[in-house]
């Protein structure tokens, strides 16, 4: 789950870090008054995604008149597909560097991964390719934390003496933050040193990992929602991941590597898939919920039924879309195809209650799908 | 593979709807379940077997080599470092949606142990014709027939569909070893790879991998010095980038994790990638010369 700066900065705040002044708005005039009290400014468009200062969404402003035309300019606008209906009114920072610090789960060496940089202030991929040797990295142990020798040795050689022992607060601070809160990644760009040697955190990035948020209730609320459409969201709300896509071929399958598969051999055959839907895990008992929703999707030309059981019982999912089937009586035709646990009583319920005949290969059941739907 | 003939398995959260089903069926297959955990209901049988307050407590009692958890996310950690103060030097994690954060103090630890972790949100292990551990059909002899294909997968539906594939051309499964979902796992698909090239009773190869992450690229570098023929099929070629498609590990972000890496690399490594699973069975076949 990702979070909007005027989000993250308090978790910052909260561990220790400096952060400038600031307050978020949602108009013009919010602005101008924020700018007012807060002096020279950044206006700063709050949306989910990377590249802002690039799209125009961060200006500069010396004063509350400069700030109510700049805000009017940026809010409104299209970030990557995001439109931006908050601002960051920020107070300008007397920069002398601009660092890159964050603090990311690293599945190479299994664990927390401090990334550090003396150029920050631009993407770090950029930084990687053009400064690859000056991307200092240090694995930590998360069972004992970061070690501030090691740290120290670290960063020493990358940064100005008299900002080294205020760094490594920073840098033990920031993976406080990350423990904390269940963070996957949570990064500072730029994390700037002042001309008067202070330590500020200029932007943050955070994420959220979603297995956490079940124990990040109050931090998760404030997330950023990820964008869904009608028939994801009532997805969503029975616990089921469904994706819509623009095709015609709705998928219906147990378990995330069984869907996708079915969706690449839609695509192998020459359709398009409709949406991802799976009913695997602990969701296999809500074959009726599913097929509802699958059947909502206003293109479906032709519905493919895919089940392979594993932890799920094809006969329980199997059970659950025939009921639906006779209330819902779907108007697109309907191919099943049926593995694994389960599927001898599974196969003879589609057959008796359906009369469908399941096909025994996924390719003959997909390309008759694929068929169907053109 | 990986559980041994003779191996006494622990099952943490044996007296769960899920941990007793499984139970049952690892039993009937012929795995040595030899006892349960649950802090709450020590002192009764179980399946058959003594129920015990810690896995501790199952070890002081008698020895154990494995565990399987059938435990709820959050209590996830606490039941493997349980087992791995049991010393215990093989843990199968089969929970989906635990912490990373859990995930990674757990590998600190059971690394340190010398202690062999398989999964998070993984379907398990079969050696078929002796014996399970996890969730996996391992008792429908349509899908798992002792053989000497081994198959490592991402994903236990579709794991299960490839197995499958491979039984339907005649041949048999050597091993199938679920590695899981999870983006940070214990048993990599190298190790597993590793595992198989060095097992005598496996003499071909199938991978199943998925978008996201870069565990088929590092398979790959090791892929590339295994004599045995290699046979794969990863899932996700038509998944738009950006979005999670089910599996917390199965995500691309920008080119990283794509389908494409993932393909190049494996066939750079002498290994033959299919477009769909249909005649992954096949092309083993043919690649074995049967």
């Amino acid at each position: 789950m990702l979070f909007e700066e005027y989000v993250a900065k308090p978790l910052l705040a909260g561990a220790g870090i400096s952060v400038p002044t600031s307050r978020s708005v949602r108009t013009a005039d919010e602005a101008a008054d924020a700018a007012r009290d807060i002096g020279p400014c950044m206006i700063k468009a709050q949306v989910p995604t990377g590249k802002r200062g690039k799209a125009g969404g961060i200006r500069a402003v010396e004063d509350s008149d400069s700030a109510r035309v700049a805000a009017a300019d940026i809010l409104g606008m299209k970030i990557g597909g995001h439109c931006v209906e908050t601002l960051l009114v920020e107070a300008q920072v007397p920069i002398a560097h601009e660092l890159y610090a964050a603090i990311v789960n690293d599945q190479k060496t299994q664990g927390p991964l401090l990334l550090f940089s003396q150029h920050g202030g631009m993407d770090i991929e950029d930084v990687a390719l053009a400064h690859p040797n000056d991307l200092l990295q240090l694995p930590i142990d998360i069972r004992n934390g970061i070690d501030r020798n090691a740290l120290e040795l670290l960063i020493t050689p990358a940064v100005p003496a008299d900002a080294v022992d205020l760094l490594c607060t920073t840098l033990l601070n920031l993976y406080e933050v990350y423990t904390d809160n269940d963070a996957e990644l949570v990064e500072i760009n730029p994390l700037a040193i002042t001309r008067d040697s202070n330590v500020v955190a200029l932007d943050c990035k955070f994420t959220l990992d979603d297995s956490g948020i079940k124990r990040q209730r109050e931090l998760s609320a404030k997330g950023t929602p990820e964008k869904l459409t009608e028939l994801e969201t009532q997805g969503e709300a029975l616990g089921l991941r469904f994706i819509e896509f623009s095709g015609n071929v709705g998928v219906l399958a147990n378990g995330a590597g069984l869907t996708m598969t079915t969706m690449d051999a839609i695509r192998h055959y020459g359709g398009e898939p409709a949406n991802f839907l799976e009913i695997g895990g602990e969701a296999y008992t809500l074959g009726q919920a599913a097929l509802e929703l699958v059947l909502s999707h206003p293109n479906i030309k032709a519905l493919l039924v895919n089940f392979c059981g594993a932890f799920a019982r094809t006969d329980v999912m199997t059970e659950g879309i025939i009921e639906a089937w006779q209330t819902l009586k779907p108007k697109v035709p309907v191919f099943f195809t049926i593995h694994g646990t389960g599927e001898t009583e599974a196969i003879a319920m589609v057959r008796e209650r359906l009369q469908l005949e399941p096909y025994d290969l996924m390719d003959d059941a997909v390309k008759a799908a694929v068929e169907a739907a053109q | 593979m990986i559980i041994g003939d003779d191996d006494q398995v622990l099952v943490q959260g044996i007296t769960g709807k899920q941990g007793t089903f499984w139970s049952e069926r690892m039993i009937e297959y012929g795995t040595r379940i030899r006892a349960g955990v649950n802090p709450k209901k020590a002192g009764i049988i179980h399946c058959g077997v003594p129920v015990y307050a810690s896995a501790t407590d199952a070890t002081d009692a008698a020895p154990i080599d494995a565990t399987v958890l059938f435990i709820p996310p959050l209590g996830v950690k606490a039941a493997v470092l349980d087992a791995i103060n049991a010393g215990i030097g093989k843990i199968v994690c089969l929970t989906e949606h635990v912490p990373v954060q859990d995930v990674m103090y757990f590998l600190a630890a059971a690394n340190e142990a010398n202690c062999q972790v398989i999964g998070p949100n993984t379907a398990g292990l079969v050696t078929p014709g002796k014996n399970f551990v996890g969730f996996m059909p391992a008792f429908n002899e349509r899908v798992f027939r002792p053989g000497t294909v081994g198959v490592i997968s991402r994903s236990g539906s579709l794991g299960t569909l490839i197995c499958l594939k491979v039984v339907e051309t005649g041949l048999g499964i050597s091993a199938f070893i679920g590695i899981g979902g999870d983006p940070i796992i214990g048993t990599t698909m190298r190790d597993a790879l590793e595992m198989l090239d060095q097992d005598p009773g496996t003499q071909a190869i199938v991978i199943v991998g998925e978008i996201g992450g870069s565990m088929e690229e590092e398979a790959a570098t090791y892929a590339h010095q295994v004599t045995k023929p290699i046979v794969s099929f990863i899932a996700g070629a038509a998944s738009p980038p950006g979005k999670r498609m089910g599996h917390a590990g199965a995500i691309v972000m920008g080119t990283r994790g794509s389908y494409a890496s993932k393909r190049t690399a494996l066939e750079a490594a002498g290994a033959e990638v299919l477009d769909t699973p249909g005649n992954i069975g096949q092309a083993v076949k043919d690649k074995l010369g049967e």
